[in-house]
């Protein structure tokens, strides 16, 4: 191989006359065109432009870039060029390279945007997300009526897999994590309570905060990362495969078709897994009780059957509903909104999983409100 | 330049999924500069077959060979080196879509030579512009159509100067004009840069158009049934189902 060589002189007529040798390959050393480009734009500058290229050896996209940096200063400054010179391949591909001209308009310019506006951006888009959220929960509230006069196109073994997928499916994470967290309340609940002898009362904190509040909670985060991101996942893929399209063109409502058995599914589901969650948790609760109190089995599953009240049980049922419909509802919505392109899921499946989360800890505030004033 | 002109080797190869065959006693030359078509009616394996050519599949037996050295049988390095030679078009472009179309050029750039930002940003510019794309540097696949997509991705394909390049159906989902304009490409490219060219499709006026030899894979036997130039099987070759293919279904029984 052989090193690029570039020369260029002055001849007679005052014309340049490029003399290119060697190899000039992509990623080896290329000589610089500068000084040529430099001549070109200067008011001395030639008239016409040619090439001897016969101790040229091998050349690939390596040759070809510089020579179309040196055609464009050459056509900018209206000096004629002699391509005769060159060799016939690459020849042809400059000639192809200006076949097709730019399209107008096409090239886009970046602008840095500074921070103020960044923000103003920012804030209108959630503005507008918040717009999109309110509008797809009225469809759906609207699906449901007519689910409800049985107008709705949907398929029944549908919500019976989803049924599956949101319960059995989702039992072994569910059973890990309660039981973990009963055995967490439990040592805590020991380890304090003992201070002043009501060790025996741990029955009653890990049974109503796993019955009341963590049970619901808990199960719901698992399922805003676990179902809640399967549902924007499988929406936006069908989106981006345009699945979503080919419904509608058949007639077919797909917040009818797609969203709301998913939704259904999970709000029938939540409760049942919410209520094996506080069972676990108390199981985990039990097991560290009488592991570390001196009580028996009897006397801890006396205490925590008097400690929860009905109120309890349905007041954590109850927000477990909500939570599984606020799981589901951001779910869909951002499947339902994705974009066209595997990003664009990818987008969707993390702000599927960020706003279910947000929504529950905040219902779960809100709630927790309003229970306390309603005395339940 | 090699003594021997033959480039690619198919040699005695079987291809399957588990133990669902798929082809067998697959055996061709595709020489230097030649634009070989693999054609054959749907289901029969040709996509399959680009795939053990390009190396995402390994085959049940037999072996592909670039320059006489043996593909599946060499080492990982070796396979790596093969691959830098190859440049390949998918069937719907299949660029990332997370990059401008100049990211999707110059990534191999960035990892494979040592040029600066600047030179890859050049470079991707002037393969954009052979494919007709000139100024389209800054654009994300989903916000161009799909025949810009196909040629940004023959851009892609170009990236390193390949001395082989596959193309997967390359003109499935273009209009006529759109498709002729590809195939004039493609002929651009081997006359100018000496390229050769595997073409996997089943579009008969591209076959005829640019191919210069081909193979015909039949899904019914399991096997090749002709190799050579694709005039010459319509025109000439003794099996029944070859030239039937090759006239849309519209063949004599018998050679005149």
């Amino acid at each position: 191989m052989s090193t690029a060589t570039f020369r260029y002189d002055i001849l007679a007529g005052n014309s340049l006359a490029i003399e290119l040798g060697g190899d000039w390959l992509l990623g080896t050393a290329i000589p610089s065109t500068d000084a040529v480009l430099d001549r070109l734009g200067q008011t001395s500058r030639p008239e016409r432009l040619t090439f001897v290229s016969d101790r040229l050896g091998d050349w690939d996209t390596g040759l070809i870039t510089p020579l179309l940096g040196i055609l464009r200063a050459a056509d900018a400054n209206g000096v004629k060029v002699d391509e005769s010179g060159l060799p016939d391949g690459a020849r042809r591909l400059l000639a192809l390279a200006f076949a097709v001209k730019e399209r107008e308009g096409a090239r886009r310019s970046f602008k840095r945007k500074g921070v103020v506006e960044q923000i103003g951006d920012a804030t209108l888009a959630m503005l507008e997300d918040l717009k999109k959220l309110l509008t797809f929960t009225g469809d759906l509230v609207l699906s449901f009526g007519r689910f409800a006069c049985g107008k709705a196109t949907y398929l029944r073994s549908d919500v019976l897999q989803y049924c599956q997928e949101a319960s059995t499916g989702a039992l072994g994470i569910v059973s890990l994590i309660s039981f973990l967290i009963g055995m967490i309340f439990a040592f805590v609940g020991v380890m304090q309570l003992n201070m002043f002898g009501a060790g025996i009362y741990t029955a009653n904190l890990v049974a109503v905060a796993m019955v009341r509040e963590m049970a619901a909670i808990m199960t719901a985060i698992v399922m805003a990362g676990r179902t809640g991101a399967a549902y924007a996942a499988q929406i936006g893929t069908m989106k981006v495969n345009e699945e979503v399209d080919a419904l509608t063109t058949l007639g077919m409502n797909p917040v009818d078709f797609l969203v709301t058995p998913r939704v259904i599914a999970l709000v029938l589901m939540m409760p049942l897994l919410t209520m094996y969650s506080s069972l676990l948790g108390i199981l985990g609760g039990t097991l560290v009780g009488l592991a570390m109190l001196d009580v028996t089995l009897v006397q801890y599953v006396q205490q925590t059957i008097d400690a929860v009240r009905l109120n309890s049980l349905f007041g954590g049922l109850f927000k477990s509903v909500v939570y599984g419909s606020l799981v589901a509802l951001a779910g869909c919505q951002q499947g339902m909104a994705c974009g066209n392109s595997a990003m664009a899921v990818g987008q969707s499946t993390t702000k599927a999983v960020v706003m279910g989360i947000v929504l529950i800890v905040v219902s779960a505030a809100i709630l927790t409100v309003i229970y306390i004033n309603m005395g339940i | 330049m090699h003594a021997d002109d033959s480039h690619i080797v198919v040699s005695d190869l079987t291809m399957a999924y588990g133990d669902f065959l798929i082809q067998k006693g697959l055996n061709f030359t595709v020489k230097r500069g030649d634009i070989f078509i693999i054609m054959g009616g749907s289901g029969c394996g040709k996509s399959t077959l680009l795939k053990v050519m390009i190396g995402l599949k390994s085959p049940a037996k037999g072996d592909v060979l670039y320059d006489a050295k043996p593909f599946w049988a060499s080492g990982e390095p070796e396979q790596e080196a093969a691959k830098r030679k190859f440049g390949t078009l998918f069937q719907s472009g299949a660029l990332w879509s997370s990059m401008t179309l100049a990211d999707n050029i110059g990534l191999a750039l960035q990892q494979y030579t040592d040029l600066n930002v600047a030179e890859i940003r050049e470079v991707a510019a002037y393969k954009l512009m052979l494919v007709g794309l000139a100024g389209f540097e800054d654009y994300y696949p989903n916000e161009i159509s799909g025949g810009m997509k196909k040629r940004a991705g023959l851009a892609r394909a170009m990236a390193l100067d390949p001395e082989i390049l596959f193309f997967d159906e390359p003109s499935a989902g273009l209009d006529p004009i759109s498709a002729k304009l590809l195939d004039d490409l493609i002929l651009e490219l081997r006359e100018s840069l000496g390229t050769t060219v595997v073409i996997v499709t089943h579009e008969l006026a591209s076959i005829f158009a640019i191919g210069n030899n081909s193979v015909f894979l039949d899904p019914d036997t399991k096997t090749q049934l002709a190799i050579g130039d694709p005039k010459e099987m319509r025109d000439h070759h003794n099996n029944f189902v070859v030239r039937n293919f090759l006239c849309r279904g519209e063949a004599e029984e018998q050679l005149a």
